[in-house]
């Protein structure tokens, strides 16, 4: 309790940091162009439309609102991949910040998320939008996705946490990392439904954070029931550990990652 | 009071082959065993404190500690050993121009740097204008700041930090930039905070500069503190100390 008191109190007298790691993060990544925020809405449409060309006449007939389905997938996906590989480099980049001076290294990863998030927000609403052409009645349960969103934000900084430490020790990690996301987005059944798995081999998918968080957004929007009790307590569960993995290597290796820059 | 005391404090440093490899080449080094990691101490044995409102001037030859010495006492580094006490707000500079941002424009560096050295951003608005004045960068406000010449922005990084009154300023090797004009106005600025109560640490390899400026003198040598006190005394010796040096080669 002292410690999440002691990382608020922190938060708060660094807010004006903060604030402003996040505006040059924001301007450096748009380059200051609005064609460079569009674009980065206009990507995962545009692998949306790909995808539906591809895989609509395999998997199409069978699933029902088969857009919405794989958008749902994309839309976690995306913004799980945008939040932790932007934010793996965010440590290192601001090596001459933190060599210099005394702040809490966290800021630069938290700072790295928050353009992430807006841009996953964005891509939220065009989803929305996809949702009520495609006919989905909209109901309060919409607004249950708070949960997982609330814990795919909190999973994606842990994971941001973890990879950035080790990317200040191995900087061949990222490379490493481009092949373990592309593996994953294959396990995340992002276009192809895991029904024609044996059921014991189903539960397997549940492994993976990235498919729960899925899950749970297209039991939702989709099928318009509530996710069972399993499928909560893996969503908190996946983040919290994400999160203590990272805290807890920041604390231990907080002065020794001076070392490595 | 005192704003600074440090007791004993030692602080062991880590260099070699872990640094900038590869995860294949870590494993083919340990397999090789040809993976080296030496640990020394580049701080070793320090012990003194500073009075509130007196200057302090580290000397020393290159390695001898003494920025990282700075480095624990603004907190970026823990001592291995020994206790460091600061009473008070620190900003401190070291190593002028890092820490700014190339694609950021002066104004954005301006207020980030602020930022990172603890102020609020009503406190920036107000002394954003006198900043800029000082630094002589009026033109160059919305410029991007890689356009800027050196000189210009550890100018930049003087005015930022000098200019908004902190308790503790450190300064590393910062006076000896700019021009001789801006030398001039930053010399008098300095004796300005000092005038106001401050505390500063004051890293030189200008032993005219210590002696006109500080009344304490750390001398550091590969670590190890060899002097600490009064400045004409010490300085007396540290340059009879580099007079030897100097003879024998």
């Amino acid at each position: 309790m002292t410690l999440i008191a002691s990382t608020w109190y922190k938060l708060k007298k660094h807010r004006f940091l903060f604030e402003e790691l996040v505006k040059r993060d924001f301007q450096k990544k748009y380059k200051r162009t609005i064609l460079g925020m569009l674009w980065s809405l206009l990507s995962p449409l545009f692998m949306l439309t790909v995808m539906a060309l591809v895989f609509t006449q395999f998997f199409g007939r069978s699933t029902p609102h088969y857009i919405v389905y794989m958008f749902a997938g994309n839309l976690v996906y995306s913004y799980f991949k945008d939040a932790t590989s932007g934010g793996m480099g965010s440590l290192m980049a601001n090596a001459g910040i933190f060599t210099k001076v005394n702040v809490p290294k966290y800021l630069f990863l938290l700072s790295r998320n928050v353009s992430a998030l807006i841009n996953f927000a964005l891509t939220l609403v065009i989803f929305f939008l996809f949702v009520a052409i495609d006919g989905i009645a909209f109901s309060w349960r919409f607004f249950l996705l708070l949960y997982p969103i609330v814990c795919l934000v909190v999973f994606n900084i842990g994971v941001g946490l973890i990879l950035s430490a080790m990317f200040v020790v191995f900087r061949d990690i990222q490379y490493l990392y481009d092949i373990f996301t592309l593996a994953l987005m294959y396990f995340s059944a992002i276009f192809y439904t895991i029904d024609s798995y044996a059921q014991n081999f189903q539960i397997l998918f549940y492994l993976n954070p990235v498919f729960v968080y899925i899950t749970y957004f297209r039991r939702i929007v989709i099928e318009g029931t509530i996710p069972g009790v399993y499928i909560h307590g893996l969503c908190a569960l996946y983040a919290l550990v994400a999160l203590l993995i990272g805290g807890f290597i920041y604390r231990k290796y907080n002065y020794r990652f001076l070392y490595y820059v | 009071m005192n704003a600074i005391e440090l007791n004993d404090v030692a602080i062991r440093y880590m260099v070699g082959d872990f640094k900038e490899i590869g995860m294949k080449e870590y494993v083919v080094r340990r397999l090789k065993r040809d993976y080296h990691v030496k640990e020394f101490w580049a701080v070793d044995g320090v012990t003194f404190s500073l009075e509130k409102g007196s200057m302090l001037g580290i000397i020393g030859s290159n390695g001898a500690g003494k920025s990282t010495l700075l480095k624990v006492i603004t907190g970026i580094m823990e001592p291995t050993r020994g206790k460091v006490k600061v009473n008070g707000t620190i900003a401190a500079l070291l190593e002028l121009a890092s820490g700014f941002d190339g694609d950021l424009t002066v104004r954005e560096n301006t207020y980030l740097r602020g930022a990172m050295l603890g102020y609020t951003r009503a406190y920036m608005n107000e002394m954003y204008g006198s900043i800029i004045e000082f630094a002589e960068l009026e033109e160059f406000q919305d410029r991007p700041f890689k356009q800027l010449s050196s000189g210009m922005k550890s100018r930049l990084a003087f005015s930022i930090a000098s200019l908004v009154k902190p308790e503790i300023l450190i300064l590393d090797e910062v006076l000896s930039v700019g021009d001789g004009a801006f030398r001039k106005k930053s010399e008098e600025k300095m004796r300005e905070i000092i005038g106001g109560g401050a505390t500063t640490i004051l890293v030189s390899h200008s032993t005219s500069q210590i002696r006109e400026m500080c009344d304490k003198v750390l001398w550091l040598d590969r670590g190890k503190q060899i002097a600490f006190g009064d400045t004409p005394e010490i300085l007396d010796r540290y340059e009879e100390f580099l007079a030897k040096k100097a003879k024998k080669k």
